[in-house]
Formats: structure tokens, sequence, C-alpha cells
């Protein structure tokens, strides 16, 4: 068992947690993970902040521009999680970002900076299974895990190539659009999660969209995790480095809505 | 290196020329790029689908464009022979329009309802809702902010010929930006929306695509050369931004040993400064807009912004078969500054009575560099990618004349 499978429990949802590395600044951004820690975040996904981020909407893409504007480098977002593991043993920190701010030194000196620096995972938005070949055999090599996507346009027929040399946990982008816009049906989202539970023993986190701890519990009621971004990160937009004391509890209230879900349902 | 048995095979059956090329985009849009891939191919080996698209050419675009023998610049250059390829008299005055009518026959066959385009300058813009006018579906037009600004008579164009144009805010607000945004748009609309990319750029197939529909530029010249004057041009030149007039006349040349090629990326202030639109010369290998190719980047691969005066060269990135051809060795880029450019504009205006695009204005500046090293009977083929009616005010400002 790896530090990431073992976030997703068998009897509830993990809450996964997004920002964008060095939002306001990089020396902010160590009291911002920690609060999500102490509201409850079971997975850490950290942004690598990009001039270009194309699949992300308005409150991702201003984080982008705040961190690059406060001179956020490669080297500063290693630097943040090599701490925040020194910090918090136990708790799964992801790389979620675009593929050249990955590729710019080799994907062999980025997959082993990243073990280096305590990191368990990968998510690159723009690098498909047709290009594993970029980036996938030097993390698989280095041991970190490859988080590959599943979205409403991704159906039966192409879902083993998803599946293939994805590990860690299979992240469902529940609606086919840009991040933080708007939440899926709860239908859509509850066949979609049994139809990818079908085809991989994987755990299935969804997000996209996800805001309110109403929303979080539905969710959790049926997948194995629930992530949540763009909301924590227009909470940095609104308080910037203050932000920790407002983060801690909302992420309390999303926490305590997925630890919840299941419970009521029994 | 080993050289291939063609030049002209490229790119592989998963996208990629060389190294270079590919499909990164996300998730959603693979399924998409997977069913158009699938679709061109049928439409490629459909005869209806290339009647269609030689109808709408000739008796729409104009086609086929003139090869024009250049007696004055030719004269004032003393060394070879120039020769124009005249893609500035087709309809909407650029070689844009060529791949625009493919893309529409393409959004039409494969039952799409709704276009998109990015558009820099706003030539590919104007082509795209040209297009758009001419088959009644509705078009939605991304333009940086800042270009907004500085090409209002063709954001008008775009309104006259009933588009909808969107000012892009985010980022730099320029050309690249109104690509990110116009991806933002296709990635939530995927099921009715036909993304007109307006350069040989982008996920596979739109390299490919692309260079297909506007290699007529290279298969007319070809044969209109060879029934000219009995023999090929011993040199070709074209612009290159993203690349798709350059692409469009150097491919079927390619497999023409003794054809040579120049591609001219636009130097803005000179190399040196920093301030320029030279991917190959002075960027490096990354992945942006779904594909991977040269681009001007930091060494974090954060993509910096380019410059040049020509707005449609003004883009960090260049198409993957450029990327290919430039490391293969089969074409050679050089970089052309402003300063060049507008002197390679005011000769061509004066000598020829042709007012070229900026765009065209860059190749045309290769000619005082190498014209000369070839003898009297040699002959040079440039693409005159576009008409430079849009520029006049632009070349004015850099003169210093108030218009």
């Amino acid at each position: 068992m790896t530090r990431l499978s073992n976030a997703f429990p068998k009897d509830r949802a993990a809450l996964v947690c997004f920002v964008t590395a060095g939002d306001p600044n990089a020396a902010a951004t160590p009291a911002i993970l920690d609060a999500l820690v102490t509201g409850g975040a079971d997975v850490i996904e950290l942004g690598m902040p990009f001039t270009d981020p194309m699949a992300d909407g308005p409150a991702i893409q201003a984080a982008n521009l705040r961190s690059l504007g406060a001179g956020t480098t490669t080297a500063d977002i290693l630097t943040i999680a090599r701490d925040f593991r020194a910090r918090h043993p136990n708790v799964p920190l992801v790389l979620m970002g675009y593929a050249n701010p990955m590729l710019r030194r080799g994907a062999t000196w980025f997959a082993n900076a990243a073990r280096d620096a305590g990191v368990d995972g990968v998510i690159c938005v723009d690098t498909p299974p047709e290009e594993d070949a970029a980036l996938g055999p030097a993390l698989r090599a280095s041991g970190v895990d490859l988080i590959r996507l599943a979205t409403p346009t991704t159906d039966g027929a192409r879902l083993p190539t998803v599946l293939g040399g994805a590990s860690g946990f299979l992240y469902y982008v529940s609606v086919a659009g840009i991040t933080g816009k708007q939440q899926a049906a709860q239908t859509s989202i509850e066949e979609a999660v049994a139809r990818l539970k079908a085809a991989t023993d994987l755990p299935v986190a969804v997000g996209f969209g996800v805001r309110t701890p109403e929303q979080a519990e539905a969710i959790a009621r049926v997948a194995d995790g629930v992530v949540v971004g763009s909301a924590i990160v227009e909470l940095i937009g609104k308080h910037g480095a203050d932000a920790p004391g407002a983060i801690t509890p909302y992420i309390q209230s999303l926490s305590a809505a997925v630890r919840a879900a299941r419970k009521e349902s029994k | 290196m080993t050289t291939p048995n063609s030049f002209r095979a490229q790119p592989d059956e998963s996208g990629h020329f060389g190294d270079f090329g590919g499909r990164y985009v996300a998730e959603t849009l693979m399924p998409l790029i997977l069913d158009l891939e699938r679709e061109y191919r049928a439409a490629k080996a459909d005869p209806a689908f290339q009647a269609e698209f030689d109808e709408l050419l000739e008796h729409y675009v104009g086609r086929p464009s003139p090869l024009y023998f250049a007696p004055r610049l030719t004269e004032a250059l003393d060394g070879a022979q120039i020769w124009l390829k005249r893609e500035e008299l087709n309809h909407t005055g650029a070689h844009k329009i060529n791949n625009c009518i493919g893309q529409i026959l393409l959004a039409i066959r494969m039952g799409k309802t709704r276009i998109i385009a990015e558009t820099g300058a706003g030539q590919h813009g104007v082509a795209t809702a040209t297009v758009c006018a001419r088959f009644g579906i509705p078009c939605v037009i991304y333009m940086g902010a800042k270009d907004v600004e500085r090409q209002q008579p063709n954001v008008f164009r775009m309104k006259l010929l009933g588009a909808e144009v969107i000012p892009v805010t985010s980022g730099a607000k320029t050309l690249k930006d109104a690509m990110n945004e116009a991806l933002r748009d296709w990635v939530a609309n995927v099921h009715d929306t036909f993304y007109i990319i307006g350069t040989a750029a982008g996920p596979h197939p739109y390299p490919e695509l692309v260079r297909d529909f506007q290699s007529v530029i290279g298969t007319e010249a070809r044969a209109q050369m060879l029934a000219r004057t009995g023999r090929l041009p011993d040199l070709l030149i074209a612009a290159v931004g993203g690349g798709s007039n350059a692409i469009g006349l150097f491919h079927p040349f390619l497999d023409d040993a003794g054809v040579a090629m120049i591609g001219v990326e636009a130097a803005g202030h000179g190399i040196a400064s920093g301030q320029h639109a030279a991917s190959l010369t002075g960027g490096a290998p990354g992945v942006l807009h779904g594909n991977k190719t040269y681009l001007l980047q930091d060494d974090d691969g954060q993509i910096t912004e380019a410059h040049s005066i020509s707005a449609g060269l003004d883009y960090p990135g260049i198409g993957p078969e450029h990327s290919w051809l430039h490391e293969i060795g089969r074409v050679r880029y050089l970089p052309i500054t402003d300063s060049e450019a507008l002197e390679a504009f005011q000769l061509c205006c004066r000598t020829e009575g042709i007012i070229p695009a900026l765009e065209s204005a860059h190749a045309l500046a290769a000619l005082p560099k190498v014209a000369k090293n070839y003898g009297k009977d040699a002959m040079i083929l440039v693409n005159v990618s576009g008409r430079g009616d849009k520029d006049i005010f632009t070349v004015a400002e850099a003169l210093g004349v108030e218009i």
C-alpha cells in the first residue's frame, strides 16, 4: 500500500483539495497547505502554475497568473513539496499541471525531482494516454503514480486506453468543460462512477465544479474521493496570504460532509 | 541522422513529425480529435469532398492564383529571377481562406452546427467568418483584447460577416490567449462545435489537414513553373508564423532535391533583443496548444511573449512539421527583423505595384540576402501570402507618417 492508496479508505470518501503552488506567493503556500490538512483534507493536489492553463476556468487562471507574477519557479514548487513532506509525512501530495513545465528539463529529471521531493503522484492535464511516452515511463521508473483523467466523453471503447498505465487513483472530470464553472447533475455522476468502478480497482475521485458541502456529500455517497479546487482558490484570491483563516473552516465543512455521507444512508 | 525515403510521408500514424507534433490535449477533447481524424481520412478518400473543395476554390476563392515574374524587383536585386505566387489575390486577401474552405466542409460533413476560431491580426478570423457566412453556420471568433484594439477594421469586417467576436482578457490578451480561450470553449461544447484552427499547428490531425488544404499553393506553383519555364525553381521562400502558407508552398516540392527552401521567421527587434517571434532560432522544443514543437519559453517552461511588427507572425510557437524540417535540415529558417521587413515592404510596393502583407514582406526581405548568391538564370519563388492593405496603419506608424 502506498501513501496515496491508503488515503482512500473503504468506509468513506476521501477529500482531495487543490491549490496552485505559489499563490499568492511561494512563501504563503506552506501555511495554506497546512490549513487544508488541519481542515481535514485527505489528499493535496498542488497545482504547478503555467502561463497557458487552457483547461482551467477564470479562478484557477487567475491563481496561475498571481503565482507567476510573484515569481514562482519550478524549484520553488519542489521546495514547497519537500517541506510539506517533512511536516506531513503521511498526507499524500500530487502535482497537477501542464506538460511543458513538467517536461522542460526532461521527463526523467522531473520524475526524479518529484520523487525526491516526496511527491506521490502526478496529473498532467494535456498529456492523454496517446502521448504516454512523453512522461509515463519516467514516472513509473521513479515510482511516482501517473493519475489519469476520465471525462464524460470517455466512452466504454476508450476507457481501457485511459486505464492502461494509470495508477494512484482515477480522476473523473464530471463535466465536459473547464474547471470551476458548473457542476454535473448528480445522476450523471452516479452513472459515470458506477461505469468507471466496474472497469477498474483504482479509487475514483470526482471533481470539477464541486463547491458546497451538500454537493460534496452527494458525491461522497458514490465515489471514493471528492475533489475541490476552484472554490478554495477563490478564497485565496480574496484573502491572499491571510487565506488560511478562511480555508480551515471551509475545508472542515466539506470534510464533515464527506465523512457523514455514507453514515446517513446506512 | 538518416535521411528518410520521402520528406512527404509525415506525420506517422500517431501524428508525429519525427519527435514533434502529437496530440497533447485534455482527455475531454481526445475522442473528438480521434473522430476528426477518422472523418478526415474518409473525406480525403472521397472524390466528392475533393470536388466540392476544388469547385469552391475555383469559383469562390478565385484560384488558381497567378504565378508572376517580377521584372523590376529582379532588376533591383540584381541576382536570380524573382517569381511571386500571388496568394494575396485570393478572396479575403490571403492564403487563409484555402484552409477555411477545407475545414468548414469537414465540419459540415461531421454534422457540427457551430464554428469557433482564434485570430491574431484578424485575417484568419475574417476568413473563418467568411466561410461561415457562405454556409450559414453561426461563428464565434476569439481575439485577444489587445488585438481587438489594434485591429478594429478586421473586427468590424468579422461582425459584418455575421460573426460574434469575443475579446479575450486572460493572460497576455493576444493570439496565444485567444487560442487558449477557443480551446476552453471547445472543451465545453464538444458535442456541436468545430474548431477551425488557422495555422498548421495544434493537435493531430490539424497540422496535417491544414497543410493538405494549403498544399494547393505549392501544387499550383509547381505546375505553373513547369508550364511557364519548363523547370522547377531553385529556391522557395515563405514567411513562417505558425507556418501554414510556408508548408503549403513547400510540401509539394519537398522531394525535389534541387529545390532549396527558406522559411522566414520574424526576428522583431532582433534575436539578441529577446523581442522576437523566432521560435526555431530563439526557442526550444516544448508542448503548447496540443503539439510538441519549438516554443519561446523560459527555463521553467513558461511561455514568453512573442514580438513582431507583423501581427500574423506574432506567436510564440511554430507548426510541428517546420520543427521537423528544421531539425533534419531540409528547410533553412532565417530570421528577419521588423526593419528589414519594412524595407522589403516598400521595395515591393515601388518596384512591382504590389502592397504585400507585412507577413509576406518578411519573406521578401530574405531576397536581398540570397538573390545575389544565385546566377541570373536561377529562379527564386516567393509566396506573397497576403495583401498589405490591412497593414498600412502599422507601416505608417513605423515610418513616422501620420495618416
